[in-house]
């Protein structure tokens, strides 16, 4: 290990202090006797209870649960084809439209798609959020899945093949077992992704639609209670596990190196 | 069925799903995009029709002339770029020590000081820029502290929260663990050998760094510089929310056009204009880089 000088430890303090103290502030105030967030004055559940009797923001919650669900479920199936399909076979097309998205500004995403259902007459709504978030979510299914099958002994599936399984076959009995915790981190990565979505949501959902962060944004746009803290402390909560969760199944996906 | 058929067969079957479905829901709409940028908007938002009473094709560039000529667009671009390179040097700033850091732990450390920089990422956007509003707010403790000391030197107060700081600061915020990634990514690769050797010469802490450490990082500055400018110049929720009037940047006036005049043509254009700057950037980052590793190697 090399000699590191206390300078170094206090600026990187710093910035890991940067990092957590404003999210601290959120959850410990979300247990805040005020209506104001600023001081603590003493410690209560009432926010988590107003959040529980809160039916519009249950709803949201609802909301994105079920598009999570079915963005995750559906880009999952179609992430895994890609990052199998990239992995396998010289292709032009299918990387640049699993990168793009990634790549270019995600208001564009969002705008485009909301020109794009207009012109189609596709009323905005649970269905046009799930769509999109479909399509912004099979990339990063799809680059897990091929960090997966680049680490893994392609023999096997070969060998499956010339012991006479169908390619149906041998993907169901050895490919997809071997991949599987690939797949499972992509599925858990895609439903975080679809339930912390903001922008693209914001521009697909219509007027009558709400999911979870739009509700939080309309909240502290408006008039921000404590609530907020309770339901940003709970779903903080939620994506910390499901990242865990990820990151134990695919822990090429958080280490410092490997296959990227 | 032959086994080259088969085989062909398996292709198709894995290849046209995800390649149909992205066809559908990103190239079609951002072809549409394209498309509806030469197009006029009609009267009440949207497009104007394709062909109109008169049989005339609506095709023209009405509103990039208008993007070209009308210098408060050119501001706003001007304002959004500003503010994306200074969120991009005060990242680079506070990421430099987090990565040496971490490049410099042993082993059993470094993931999890690593996976404590990528974590507060994967929480929620809005609730990062909630956190903010906390913290700047008029009635906590950082804003009495910072208008007390004004009062001291008898000066004004200064709102904290929406204000241009209060977007700066956030914006510095969301976009650090961009920069840390890729600059721990080269950090973890330097020769120790070369600070020793350059010890050994006389080179002291200060020379070793800008003489050894910090040339050969460019390529993982570099690389983070794109990752944090390109997002924080789209970037429309964080002026939105924690911006004052003067505030407006690209993503705020992209937004204006579709979801309030509802000038399609006119949004698309800015939305275009937008991408083409990011990917622009992004290329000769790459290439950039690419070069200053080939030098190296």
């Amino acid at each position: 290990m090399r000699r590191r000088s206390p300078w170094l430890w206090a600026a990187a303090i710093v910035a890991y202090a940067f990092l957590y103290v404003p999210l601290l502030i959120v959850v410990v105030y979300s247990f805040n006797d005020s209506r104001l967030n600023a001081e603590w004055v003493g410690f209560t559940l009432d926010w988590y209870r107003t959040l529980a009797h809160d039916e519009q923001m249950l709803r949201a919650a609802g909301n994105s649960l079920v598009i999570g669900i079915v963005a995750s479920g559906v880009s999952t199936v179609l992430g895994t084809m890609a990052g199998l399909a990239m992995h396998r076979y010289r292709l032009r097309l299918l990387p640049i439209l699993i990168f793009a998205p990634i790549a270019i500004p995600e208001i564009l995403t969002g705008v485009s798609l909301l020109i794009f259902f207009v012109l189609l007459n596709f009323t905005l709504g649970l269905v046009s959020v799930a769509l999109a978030h479909i399509a912004f979510c099979i990339g990063f299914v799809a680059i897990v899945v091929r960090a997966r099958l680049a680490g893994m002994d392609e023999t096997l599936t070969e060998a499956a093949r010339d012991c006479g399984a169908s390619p149906a076959n041998a993907f169901r009995y050895v490919t997809l077992p071997l991949i599987m915790p690939g797949v499972i981190a992509g599925a858990l990565m895609a439903f975080t992704l679809s339930i912390d979505d903001f922008v693209i949501t914001f521009f697909t959902a219509g007027a009558g639609t709400v999911t979870l962060p739009l509700a939080i944004y309309s909240m502290i746009k408006i008039a921000v209670t404590p609530e907020v803290n309770a339901v940003s402390t709970l779903l903080m909560l939620l994506t910390l596990l499901l990242i865990i969760a990820a990151a134990r199944l695919s822990p090429s996906l958080f280490r410092s190196q490997g296959d990227h | 069925m032959t086994a080259r058929a088969s085989k062909r067969l398996a292709r198709w079957a894995v290849t046209a799903p995800p390649l149909l479905y992205l066809l559908v829901f990103f190239a079609a709409p951002t072809l549409i995009m394209v498309l509806a940028s030469f197009r006029s908007p009609a009267e009440f938002g949207g497009l104007a029709p394709l062909v109109d009473e008169a049989g005339k094709l609506d095709l023209n560039v009405d509103s990039y002339v208008r993007f070209v000529t009308e210098p408060v667009f050119m501001r706003v671009f001007a304002k959004s770029a500003g503010y994306a390179t200074v969120t991009t040097l005060f990242c680079l700033l506070l990421a430099y020590p987090l990565a040496t850091l971490i490049a410099s732990s042993g082993r059993k450390y470094r993931d999890l000081l690593l996976l404590l920089v990528i974590l507060p990422f994967w929480s929620n956007f809005l609730i990062r820029i909630y956190a903010w509003m906390i913290i700047l707010g008029p009635n906590a403790a950082l804003a009495k502290l910072v208008n007390g000391t004004l009062a001291l030197f008898g000066a004004p107060p200064v709102p904290l929260l929406f204000s241009g700081f209060a977007v700066l600061v956030c914006l510095v915020y969301v976009h650090l663990p961009f920069m840390v990634l890729p600059l721990y990514a080269n950090l973890e690769k330097h020769d120790q050998a070369l600070l020793d050797a350059a010890q050994d010469l006389g080179a002291n802490a200060w020379q070793r760094f800008w003489r050894i450490t910090f040339p050969l990082s460019l390529p993982g500055v570099y690389a983070g510089a794109a990752l944090v400018f390109i997002p924080a110049l789209g970037i429309f929720a964080i002026p939105d929310i924690l911006g004052g009037p003067e505030d407006t940047l690209i993503g705020n006036l992209i937004k204006q056009q579709f979801l309030e005049t509802r000038d399609w043509p006119f949004g698309s254009v800015l939305s275009i204009v937008l991408t083409v700057a990011a990917l622009v950037l992004a290329g000769s980052a790459a290439w950039v880089a690419r070069r200053g590793a080939r030098r190296d190697a």
